[in-house]
């Protein structure tokens, strides 16, 4: 039996806001629509993965896997924030190699523009505390944002390379031009360089262009053997190979402010795969902010440590250059609910299919996805490919 | 200047307040009598902050150090939107990585300065804020010569 990994299903629930949509809805809209994708039918799926494993989460995996009713021989919650989804799609190939289970679903769902706005980045979700404990506690006093997190990252890596506000604007310029290709995209307007100069400093030297959106959204996908794959009506997009690690959790100790973790799973990952850079056709980063993308294109080796502003600049990430990004539109403009890894693998299947419209990347066979968690802190990578390998 | 920083007493404490706990407490406490402490490990020679029960390089027993209380700044941001209360009205300001003159590195705000003028590699040194009784956390300004 041919128990190589194949993802055969994927679905996206409403975005970018859905006001009568709960968490749980989310996920369970999703879930349809990965069925009604892959063919698959429900009581056929033996394995469960969310990230909602936070505590007191009314979508955890166990509640979810009661309320969607999955009879489950495999569960997973592992939670590394954003980057999640590239670590469950690891964790699932693993378990159907292993013959655990056979067709595993994993889903995501956030409310989170519907319910907290927008000012999550900059500490509208903060409340005054007494005694914080973890730690934390050495940060809380400062009052450091996300924002601010990911920008201490960014001002070093402008110290040590001599990055530019203009090169880490131009990743948000192309994955905006993506976004205006999406009807659903929260942003579609064009926008450049200098609009993203222009637009207000959040926390130095990132703008408000240079940040995420903030939205609802869910997305699911179903892994399953290549056995299982061949009577399903889907292009296959096989799994050819994941790796992850993780630094540290809280900003204050990264270890190194201008590397993340991707620097050696990335390499891994391809490695596993038995492919190099070279061979990749697209990529999907996670792109929190503008220097998480930067920082993840360094690290999986499509150019040198400290040489990714250049490369930016040069054009090659954007719509017809040689490594187009996050051809949905990204979080910077697109869809991003909280932890936005799921959508990174959702598009990549798109992609892999010849099914992505007008943003389809011609001659598409193998896709990258590169998840970052927490504040560039842990980095999943999940290699995706047509061919069976 | 070992153990002599200024401690900053008398103002209300209106910002996240730290917990003691059996590991912490005499972290917060020197804090207090105006000395920075880290870690190092008597078994391996790695220093680390934050205080934790083991040694993040080889699993032992770490032990205080005392520090100089001076560092540069490793890199840092100027908050320009935070809706938090209190840091809502102290905006703009700069939070930092500083790097300790004995190596590890810790956050904190950079004071006494415009945040314009706050730069990667500038020295600094710390003073202590107290909190509340027998509790300070550090905060830094530039060094004095």
């Amino acid at each position: 039996m041919d128990r190589t990994p194949v993802i055969v299903g994927i679905g996206l629930s409403d975005y970018p806001k859905a006001p009568d949509l709960d968490s749980v809805q989310h996920h369970a809209l999703a879930m349809q629509r990965a069925l009604a994708d892959s063919g698959v039918a429900k009581s056929e799926i033996d394995g469960y993965v969310n990230a909602s494993s936070g505590g007191m989460m009314i979508d955890d995996p166990v509640t979810m896997a009661e309320y969607l009713r999955i009879d489950h021989r495999y569960i997973d919650g592992t939670m590394t924030g954003g980057s999640s989804f590239e670590f469950h799609a690891q964790h699932a190939a693993a378990a159907i190699r292993e013959g655990l289970c056979d067709t595993v679903l994993v889903t995501y769902g956030s409310d989170q523009l519907s319910r907290m706005g927008r000012m999550l980045g900059t500490g509208g979700f903060q409340r005054p505390s007494r005694h914080i404990g973890g730690p934390i506690r050495y940060e809380a006093p400062y009052g450091n944002s996300l924002v601010g997190a990911y920008a201490m990252a960014a001002r070093r890596h402008m110290h040590e390379f001599g990055t530019t506000s203009e090169q880490l604007a131009e990743i948000a310029v192309g994955v905006r031009e993506y976004a205006t290709l999406n009807p659903k995209a929260i942003y579609r307007d064009p926008i450049t360089v200098r609009d993203v100069l222009e637009s207000r400093m959040i926390a130095d030297p990132l703008h408000k262009l240079d940040c995420c959106a903030i939205t609802d959204g869910g997305g699911a996908f179903i892994m399953t053997t290549a056995e299982r794959a061949r009577d399903l009506p889907q292009p296959p997009a096989y799994f050819l190979g994941g790796a992850g690690g993780q630094t540290h959790w809280n900003i204050s100790q990264m270890p190194d402010f201008t590397t993340t973790a991707g620097a050696k799973a990335g390499p891994e990952a391809l490695s596993r795969a038995g492919l190099t850079p070279d061979d990749v056709d697209m990529v999907m980063f996670y792109d929190s902010f503008t220097i998480t993308v930067l920082m993840l294109l360094e690290g999986m080796g499509f150019c040198k440590r400290g040489e990714g502003g250049p490369f930016v600049a040069e054009g090659h990430l954007k719509r017809g250059g040689k490594l187009p990004l996050n051809t949905d539109g990204g979080g910077l403009s697109s869809c991003h609910p909280g932890m936005r890894g799921i959508f990174l693998i959702i598009e990549a299947v798109r992609q892999l299919r010849g099914q992505a419209g007008e943003a389809q990347v011609p001659n598409c066979d193998v896709a990258l996805a590169a998840g970052s968690g927490g504040w560039l802190s842990a980095i999943g990578v999940t290699v995706l490919g047509r061919e069976h390998p | 200047m070992v153990g002599n920083a200024e401690v900053v007493r008398g103002e209300e404490w209106l910002r996240p307040l730290p917990a003691k706990d059996a590991v912490s407490a005499p972290y917060w406490e020197a804090c207090a009598r105006g000395e920075l402490l880290i870690q190092h490990c008597p078994s391996c020679g790695n220093r680390q902050f934050y205080p934790r029960a083991v040694c993040t390089a080889c699993g032992g027993d770490p032990e205080w150090e005392t520090t100089s209380g001076r560092g540069t700044v490793h890199t840092f941001t100027i908050i320009r939107q935070n809706y938090a209360k209190p840091f809502r009205e102290l905006l703009p300001y700069v939070v930092a990585m500083i790097e300790l003159d004995e190596g590890p590195m810790m956050m904190g705000n950079v004071t006494g300065i415009d945040a314009d003028h706050v730069r990667i590699g500038m020295s600094v040194e710390v003073y202590m804020v107290e909190a509340e009784e027998g509790l300070a956390v550090p905060f830094w300004r530039p060094a004095t010569a």
